[in-house]
């Protein structure tokens, strides 16, 4: 009985990675057929004559390796910028007293539980008004004060769990408020900034709906808006979209699996203390 | 510490600017905008029109087409992905192999952009070579011909609402794999010992120490269900003849198509105010029942 139900735990688990999967393995398969056989019927897995022609053309096409330049750029200093802001922001959360602490914290909080897109609008006026639209600098302005609030809160929760004596000795040795965050709290949170860098670089690499909306120069474009138009004007060559797709694809795959660990860890963090 | 409040400011401001302006100002703004005819170019244009903008939304029969497609999308989305998420929890949670690797394969779905697995679902949905149509006509023999999948608005929204399925599965199964190894094992050996069957154990132990988890990944897919935007915005774009729009891809195209920001602030604020309320409903709700 034991071993009967292992294996069915065994059969269903495998059954749902094959659905998880085979969609992954049906575009790389795709990614790897000459044109002719993309609207081969029935269709087939492995691919008949498998070629990385496909790769080339698209990493060659309309400006491609610019739009992942935009993108490692784009991703990167809004990853960089989080890290500076909200550090600092979560480290006056959580190590000193000030007026309405609790209110502001529970403000933002608040505009966690409110859907980004809901302020496209306003946010988008702003943006026109600050000079902001068209420019990947805007994008990286959005991406860090977007971030603000869920980062906040994540690490807060994390520096308040450095012992009160660690401050005092800082102070005692003549060192500031600035020396004890640089010094003290940042390298003994190492595990919950790898959680925020990863989460805030696959987060910007991603990001589809603000660049959509804001970016028109063709040179500024970042690999999502960059794919959807690639796939309006190649609708029909699906191997070379899922070529594209998959390079897109392949530093985030990556990234996930290098760092499962802050991933879970990240993810249920929030999860228990919400 | 009292002493060096000043530094607190130091470290606050940068922070705090920032989200004063993209998150507060927005949230302002965006009601006063919502109240307005507004005109992006000639901001001396704008006409104050009351809540004109928000009594236009129930009188247009493609909103309310909006909202009951966004009210189907969580319906079925939210319990759909809480149960498949929590049945491969609970399995993962036994003594078994190879934990890591499916845990890898059911969370890649979640960490690929919204973009890519939207073109990969209109691959597969494809009438003509899809590998869908290939299943249920030539192997299955369940359709005797190939089905417009994509064309056609109703099977249209349902493979939409089985991508939002299947990429959230892993999601939840993280979250509940993380609640169920944080039940003492001992619970489930006192219990067995008391003649409990699996069936039991689960009803009476798991489902209620879980609970918190269980309202948390419901407060937070519900909200994701009613932002449902980029997967409508690629695979149908609303069509055809706005069958399947939802209330976000509404807004954008009355906001960025039309350039009508009143009325695409208008719908923002009241689904911005749906949420608001049905979250606090389930919390409120929940809390209390969790009581007994």
């Amino acid at each position: 009985m034991e071993k009967f139900g292992k294996v069915v735990i065994y059969l269903v688990l495998i059954l749902g990675a094959i659905v998880m999967v085979i969609p992954f393995i049906y575009m790389v398969s795709t990614a790897l057929k000459p044109i002719l056989y993309v609207f081969e019927y029935p269709p087939q897995f492995i691919p008949k004559n498998p070629t990385f022609r496909n790769f080339i053309d698209a990493w060659n096409s309309n400006n491609f390796q610019r739009y992942f330049l935009n993108t490692v750029f784009v991703a990167s200093f809004s990853t960089i910028l989080t890290l500076a802001v909200t550090t600092m922001t979560a480290f006056a959360f959580a190590r000193y007293n000030f007026p309405f602490k609790e209110v502001i914290f529970g403000i933002m909080l608040f505009t966690m539980m409110i859907p980004g897109m809901v302020l496209i609008i306003p946010q988008f006026v702003l943006a026109k008004s600050l000079g902001l639209l068209d420019k990947l600098s805007g994008l990286i302005f959005a991406y860090t004060s977007g971030s603000i609030a869920f980062n906040t809160f994540l690490l807060r929760g994390f520096f308040e769990e450095v012992p009160k004596e660690l401050e005092e000795a800082t102070r005692i040795d003549g060192g500031g408020g600035f020396t004890f965050y640089f010094r003290v709290v940042l390298p003994l949170s190492i595990p919950a900034l790898a959680t925020v860098t990863i989460f805030s670089f696959l987060g910007n690499w991603d990001e589809y709906t603000w660049a959509l909306t804001t970016i028109n120069n063709p040179l500024k474009r970042t690999l999502p808006i960059a794919l959807r138009l690639f796939q309006g004007q190649h609708a029909t060559q699906w191997n070379l979209v899922f070529a594209a797709s998959v390079i897109a694809i392949i530093p985030v795959i990556a990234i996930f699996i290098v760092f499962q660990r802050y991933f879970i860890k990240g993810l249920t963090s929030g999860a228990i203390k919400g | 510490m009292q002493r060096y409040r000043w530094e607190a400011y130091l470290f606050l401001i940068p922070g705090l600017t920032l989200f004063c302006l993209w998150t507060i100002y927005p949230i302002v703004r965006g009601l006063q905008i919502s109240f307005y005819h507004w005109d992006l170019i000639r901001l001396e244009k704008n006409i104050f029109v009351g809540i004109e903008n928000y009594t236009k939304f129930f009188a247009d029969p493609i909103a309310i087409l909006a909202v009951r497609n966004t009210l189907l999308y969580t319906i079925v989305t939210v319990p759909g992905q809480m149960i498949f998420g929590l049945i491969v929890a609970v399995l993962l949670d036994t003594k078994i192999k190879g934990k890591v690797v499916f845990r890898t394969l059911y969370y890649l779905p979640v960490v690929t952009s919204w973009v890519v697995v939207s073109f990969i679902f209109m691959y597969l949905f494809n009438s003509d070579f899809g590998l869908v149509n290939y299943i249920l006509k030539d192997l299955l023999h369940i359709i005797s011909q190939n089905i417009a999948w994509l064309q056609n608005p109703s099977t249209a929204f349902w493979v939409i609402m089985l991508l939002g399925i299947w990429k959230g599965i892993g999601w939840n199964m993280v979250i509940f794999l993380a609640a169920l190894q944080n039940i003492p094992q001992e619970l489930y050996e006192s219990a067995t010992i008391d003649g409990a069957n699996s069936w039991q154990l689960f009803r009476r132990i798991t489902i209620p120490l879980i609970r918190p988890t269980i309202l948390f990944v419901m407060v937070m897919l519900t909200i994701g269900g009613f932002n449902v935007f980029i997967s409508v915005n690629i695979i149908t774009g609303g069509g055809p003849l706005h069958q399947t729009e939802v209330v976000l891809s509404y807004m954008y195209q009355q906001a960025f198509n039309f350039l009508d920001f009143g009325y695409g602030s208008a719908i923002s604020y009241m689904l911005a105010m749906v949420i608001l309320i049905i979250s606090y409903i389930q919390i409120k709700f929940l809390k209390i029942e969790s009581l007994y």
